[in-house]
């Protein structure tokens, strides 16, 4: 923040390491509107990171820079806090426009006496944020959101006494109809879970990467979107439940949309006999749980004769940029990798340096730290090509769709033993159906049934004697 | 029943158990004729005869070791160290042998016998008088290691510890032998080893403690209810090894917040082995951090009375903590 006779400008803070930049969320207080020093004053999301922005000093909110919605830099002006002001705007709002490219180092530049508020800094913001096991306990097995409790503990920290007394009142509060929200399909759930990505916005390696500005205006995109026409009202019917959409699922139906409108899906199966794999498999699974601890798993086949397949076929590790197509040299394949609530999609980065082993390990990593929170902001980013393995949970088929900006996605199906015939004869194989979906307007079908078939080819070389490391 | 002090607590039963068992016998410095320096086996010679009360020399490795070889033989003896401090000789005969000897032969043979000895501070007793060093003991998993505070207490574990086939260590407070008194069962109302008591019921901070410190804990917690309406727990842990699983379990998942006091020094401790294992086992229903308050962390107890006060815990730092422990 800087502070200057005007006010105090907020500043987007360094919201994590490696986080440079963050989108705006809703806001909390509005122009006018008086606020305590630490009130939270907006919520901003990061492909990691959901934070609120806390007042750095007690003021009115004179005037506000950053728009719902927008991607920002660190360092980015949110807005300005007039500490002498008065609650509704007895000050008129500034009309300087919003300084959003200024370097976060400058912001910081007055000293530390400036400095935003880090998010978790001091003891006390961590004894306020932070529960305890056995809060944390108490707030699972009754489904309570701890934010929503008045803490009475050290630094406002949310004590048992807390929680319980909490429970106890919602208890006592006369019966409101339980809310019986179904689970969707392990089919659907699965199906969508590649496709989910939290990143939006550019990344930095892409920003790096393009030239300098043209000064000619860019070619028009091949399709204009029509502009979002108006939403009829639905109605609410008598005990209906109505639920506030969190910034992680706004930004997951935002990307699908995304996704659906920009890049014409064509989505084709194929059916890949797995005999060998499974034989392969079955043979290495006594000494791989052996050596390396867990199950190995079909998976890593799949992801080796994609990263094959991508080798063989260039052209569809690219991106569709309108005006130019970029062949990304790098093979990172993203891998979806389902949490309780919801699903993300870490990258393996240079899959082509890595032996079927080599992958098996690095999705078992990925996997275990996603469900621990533990990954880094630069491993969900950067994947040049997505399998999704809906086939877990017994699916098909399915039409997935499309990680912008990659060019296709694949998805692997339950491997299920069915009659076939080989050489004019009815036989059993272990069968899986393979869905890819693409961009139609980098990939044709011609070229994608060939990208299609070369997995095909691959995993039904496959035998038991193939090298796994 | 009667209303006993911890030492007359102490002596009866060494009477009661010496007249019921002629396999028991008392050896130690000074412990027949003398009567012991705290006079706590006063008049055991003078019943039972020179063959059964055994003045020793100074030598606490002999004691021991004398003890050791006499329990091999069917006698049950008991051998007191005339100060906790002194017993490092006999660290050898304790560990290596009494507490090893069921293990090493498999089963074949055991060593019943018990090691009485005075132990804590608070007498002016400085560095050779005053040590509190169970931990020691405590790690060692071939000894039973008892630290009862109240006479009832004392009385019904001696007798336990007697009856024990193997080696138990018996520690007496001596701060607490002719101040800590309470009613005391004739003869009777043997307390099984390994059991903690719930001195008083709580609900808001357990504290888990043992010896002389079960007194100032009771104060500190008398004094935050009145001060603050806190409701504390307070166990007395009775026996340091092996601990009460279900007792400190049970009360650390009701009340989530658990202090331990103990007078031996915080580190490596008693304290530290209660705290581990509600660390482990009771992690899901902490509701703040296990807090210790614990002797000082300097090689023994002062001998100057203002370093001495410093060195020790007690009610109002017990109660620091719990104020601490409670608004967390």
């Amino acid at each position: 923040m800087s502070t200057t006779s005007r006010g105090t400008t907020v500043r987007l803070p360094q919201l994590g390491e490696s986080v440079t930049e963050g989108t705006i969320g809703a806001w909390l207080k509005q122009v006018g509107e008086r606020v305590d020093k630490y009130d939270p004053l907006v919520e901003i999301t990061t492909d990691k990171v959901n934070a609120e922005v806390p007042a750095p000093v007690s003021g009115v909110i004179l005037e506000i820079r950053a728009e719902e919605g927008n991607t920002l830099p660190v360092g980015a002006e949110l807005c300005v806090i007039d500490e002498g002001g008065t609650a509704a705007g007895t000050l008129a709002p500034a009309a300087q426009p919003p300084a959003a490219s200024e370097p976060a180092s400058r912001a910081n530049g007055h000293g530390a006496g400036t400095r935003p508020p880090r998010a978790g800094g001091g003891e006390a913001d961590v004894l306020r944020t932070r529960s305890s096991p056995a809060v944390r306990r108490i707030a699972e097995e009754h489904g309570v959101d701890i934010g929503r409790i008045q803490g009475s503990g050290l630094g406002g920290r949310v004590t048992k006494q807390d929680i319980l007394r909490y429970v106890d009142e919602q208890h006592a509060a006369p019966p409101t109809p339980p809310v019986e929200v179904a689970p969707p399909p392990a089919a659907v759930r699965a199906a969508g879970r590649a496709i989910e990505e939290i990143v939006t916005g550019p990344r930095p390696g892409e920003i790096v990467a393009r030239p300098a500005p043209q000064p000619a205006a860019p070619p028009p995109p091949v399709a204009q979107l029509p502009a979002a026409a108006a939403r009829p009202e639905v109605a609410i019917w008598e005990g209906d439940q109505v639920l506030p959409v969190g910034a992680v699922r706004r930004q997951i139906a935002e990307h699908m949309v995304r996704s659906e409108r920009t890049a014409p899906h064509v989505t084709l199966w194929m059916e890949v006999d797995m005999s060998g794999v499974v034989a392969s498999r079955a043979r290495a699974q006594e000494r791989f749980r052996q050596e390396e601890g867990f199950e190995l798993t079909y998976v890593p086949f799949v992801i080796k004769a994609t990263v094959h397949a991508l080798r063989e076929h260039p052209y569809v590790n690219a991106v569709w940029d309108e005006e130019r197509i970029i062949r990304r040299k790098a093979i990172n394949i993203g891998v979806a990798v389902a949490l309780d609530d919801g699903l993300i999609v870490p990258v393996i980065k240079h899959a082509d340096d890595k032996s079927i082993v080599g992958i098996a390990r690095a999705v078992r990593d990925l996997a275990l730290r996603a469900r621990a929170g533990r990954l880094a902001v630069d491993e969900v980013q950067g994947g040049t090509f997505t399998v999704n393995n809906p086939g877990t949970f017994g699916t098909v088929l399915s039409t997935p769709i499309i990680v912008q900006p990659q060019s296709a996605i694949l998805s692997t199906e339950a491997v299920v033993k069915r009659p076939v015939v080989v050489e004019d004869a009815i036989t059993i194989r272990p069968m899986m159906n393979l869905s890819l979906s693409i961009d139609h307007r980098i990939l044709d079908g011609l070229s994608a049934a060939r990208f299609l078939g070369t997995v095909k080819h691959w995993l039904e070389s496959v035998r038991p004697d193939t090298p796994l490391y | 029943m009667a209303t006993k002090l911890l030492i007359d607590a102490i002596r009866d039963t060494m009477f009661e158990e010496m007249r019921a068992d002629e396999r028991v016998i008392v050896m130690g410095e000074d412990v027949g004729k003398r009567g012991g320096v705290f006079r706590v086996t006063a008049g055991l010679v003078d019943e039972f005869g020179e063959n059964r009360v055994i003045d020793t020399p100074l030598a606490e490795a002999s004691i021991v070791g004398v003890a050791i070889g006499a329990a091999f033989h069917g006698l049950r003896p008991i051998a007191e160290i005339q100060f906790f401090d002194f017993i490092h000789p006999a660290m050898d005969q304790i560990l290596n042998e009494a507490a090893k000897i069921r293990y090493r032969s498999a089963g074949d043979f055991n060593c019943p016998i018990v090691i009485r000895t005075p132990y804590g501070g608070g007498v002016h007793g400085a560095l050779y008088h005053s040590q509190s060093i169970e931990a020691i003991f405590t790690r060692e998993p071939g000894l039973k290691v008892v630290a009862p505070i109240m006479p009832s207490d004392a009385h019904g574990l001696l007798k336990t510890a007697i009856h024990d086939e193997d080696p138990v260590l018996f520690l007496e407070h001596k701060k607490g032998y002719r101040l800590v008194k309470d009613e005391v069962p004739d003869n009777d109302g043997a307390i099984p080893i390994g059991k903690a008591r719930v001195v008083q019921e709580g609900s808001d901070v357990t504290i888990i403690t043992y010896g002389m410190m079960l007194l100032e804990s009771l104060a500190a917690a008398k004094k935050a209810a009145e001060k603050d309406g806190t409701s504390v727990e307070v166990i007395d842990l009775r026996t340091l090894r092996p601990l009460d699983r279900d007792a400190i379990l049970g009360s650390a998942t009701k009340t989530g917040k658990v202090l331990i006091v103990h007078e031996a020094n915080k580190i490596g401790g008693v304290g530290a082995e209660v705290a581990a294992m509600i660390a482990e086992e009771a992690f899901a229903y902490l509701d703040g951090p296990i807090m210790r308050v614990a002797g000082a962390e300097v090689p023994a107890m002062p001998y100057s009375p203002p370093l001495e006060h410093a060195y020790l815990p007690n009610q109002e730092k017990i109660g620091a903590a719990l104020d601490r422990l409670a608004a967390y």
